[in-house]
């Protein structure tokens, strides 16, 4: 499947179906992001239920506390 | 009239009126690390009336790379970073007030150090810190603005109580120790963009110029060649104890002021007094020199007595840094084995 994640064009392997797969997949499962989807933030709670389609614009940030 | 600001003045949305407000304003800087210093230097030539900036560490040389108001002769000599900013920050701007102190901020000291603030910038390192800044924030009605980067990769959220999410809302958990210690670096021009952010929210704040606050919390990666930039408005819950509709600032109380702290990637361990004391530096040096076997360093500001493959700095307010272990137990043992 193609979807737009951070403004560029990604391939996602199959297996990936939700936000929460996807977060796994960038290794983001286990820190604080915020995640819009088609410009609508996706609540925490929602990242396991939220099913990705093709075409969606996807953004993540993440939350670092370097500085 | 001295021109030292014309160009700020003939930049239209800040003025004659506007370099008057911000000259009227006082901002406090928390850390005086990399954001720190760019925030600081930045602010000082802008010509703000009154900055404080506060800092619990030393001047090493892993901060030359990107700490820009510090040089080699300040690591050389161990001078708390608070000391060396406003040092470098006098000689920029002499028309600026510039208060400084050397220690790690509490409850007790955000609540003195806010007094007559217009703005807090985040120039600090860990979120423990960011979370009691954001509580004061919304307890005193103060807007602050969040600015943090690791590698290439870096991110600012301006936070007005009120009106925006707060950094608790949007957190919703604190984010584990493992999660913000960063062993992969950092490099300068990130730290730069992230000050250059936070330090344009702050003059169109000082200038009351609202509407033209970014309002979206902005990312990027200078490496990766992202950026993102997301409203974050619909994350603000009612429920939060921060700034919802029934406070209580889980982050001023007494249970969250953490007395020993591992500093992330440093392989270093902070001890605080449970309340602050006036170390005398001389008796220490006295008490470390009768039990004989390490290296003893002293300046005005601290004390630095290297052991084996450890060293401990001992700070006036009472604080120790002890370098060479990530373990607490041990770092303790150590600390009650000097000051008992
Ligand atoms: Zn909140």
């Amino acid at each position: 499947m193609i979807v737009q994640v951070n403004g560029k064009r990604s391939e996602l392997p199959d297996s990936i179906k939700s936000i929460a797969e996807l977060l796994a997949h960038y290794e983001l499962d286990k820190k604080v992001v915020i995640v819009e989807m088609n410009e609508t933030i996706v609540d925490r709670n929602e990242h396991d239920n939220t099913i990705i389609q093709e075409g969606d614009k996807i953004e993540l940030v993440q939350f670092v506390g370097g500085g | 009239m001295t021109n030292r600001y014309s160009r700020q003045i003939l930049f239209q949305n800040i003025g004659e009126q506007g370099q008057q407000k911000i000259q009227s304003k006082h901002v406090l800087v928390v850390g005086a690390g990399a954001l720190g210093t760019g925030l600081g230097e930045n602010l000082v030539r802008a010509g703000v009336g009154k900055v404080t900036i506060v800092d619990r560490d030393y001047v090493e040389f892993s901060n030359l790379q990107r700490q820009q108001l510090y040089t080699e002769s300040d690591a050389i000599n161990r001078i708390p970073k608070a000391v060396a900013a406003k040092k470098r920050l006098k000689e920029i701007n002499s028309d600026v007030t510039i208060v400084s102190h050397v220690l790690d901020v509490t409850k007790e000291e955000l609540e003195d150090l806010i007094k007559g603030v217009d703005i807090i910038v985040d120039g600090t390192d860990n979120f423990d810190t960011r979370l009691l800044i954001n509580d004061i924030a919304q307890k005193y009605n103060i807007p602050w603005v969040y600015g943090a980067c690791v590698s290439s990769y870096g991110l600012s959220y301006t936070i007005i109580p009120g009106e925006t999410p707060c950094l608790n809302c949007l957190l919703e958990t604190v984010p584990l120790g493992g999660a913000t210690c960063d062993t992969v670096g950092v490099i300068s021009p990130v730290v730069q963009m992230v000050v250059a952010h936070q330090t344009t929210e702050v003059l169109k704040l000082l200038v009351g110029d609202k509407e033209s606050l970014r309002k979206k919390l902005v990312s990027f990666d200078l490496w990766k060649n992202d950026h993102m930039s997301i409203n974050v408005d619909k994350v603000k819950k009612s429920s939060c104890p921060s700034c919802g509709d029934n406070p209580t600032y889980p982050f001023l109380s007494y249970e969250h002021e953490t007395k020993s702290t591992v500093l992330c990637g440093r392989n270093t361990v902070q001890i605080r007094p449970p309340k602050p004391v006036d170390r005398d530096l001389n008796q220490l040096k006295d008490i470390l020199t009768n039990q004989g076997t390490g290296t003893i360093e002293q300046n005005p500001y601290l004390l630095s007595y290297t052991f084996g493959e450890k060293r401990m700095v001992f700070f006036k307010d009472g604080r120790v840094l002890v370098h060479g272990t990530n373990d607490i137990s041990e770092a303790k043992t150590l600390y009650h084995r000097i000051i008992g």
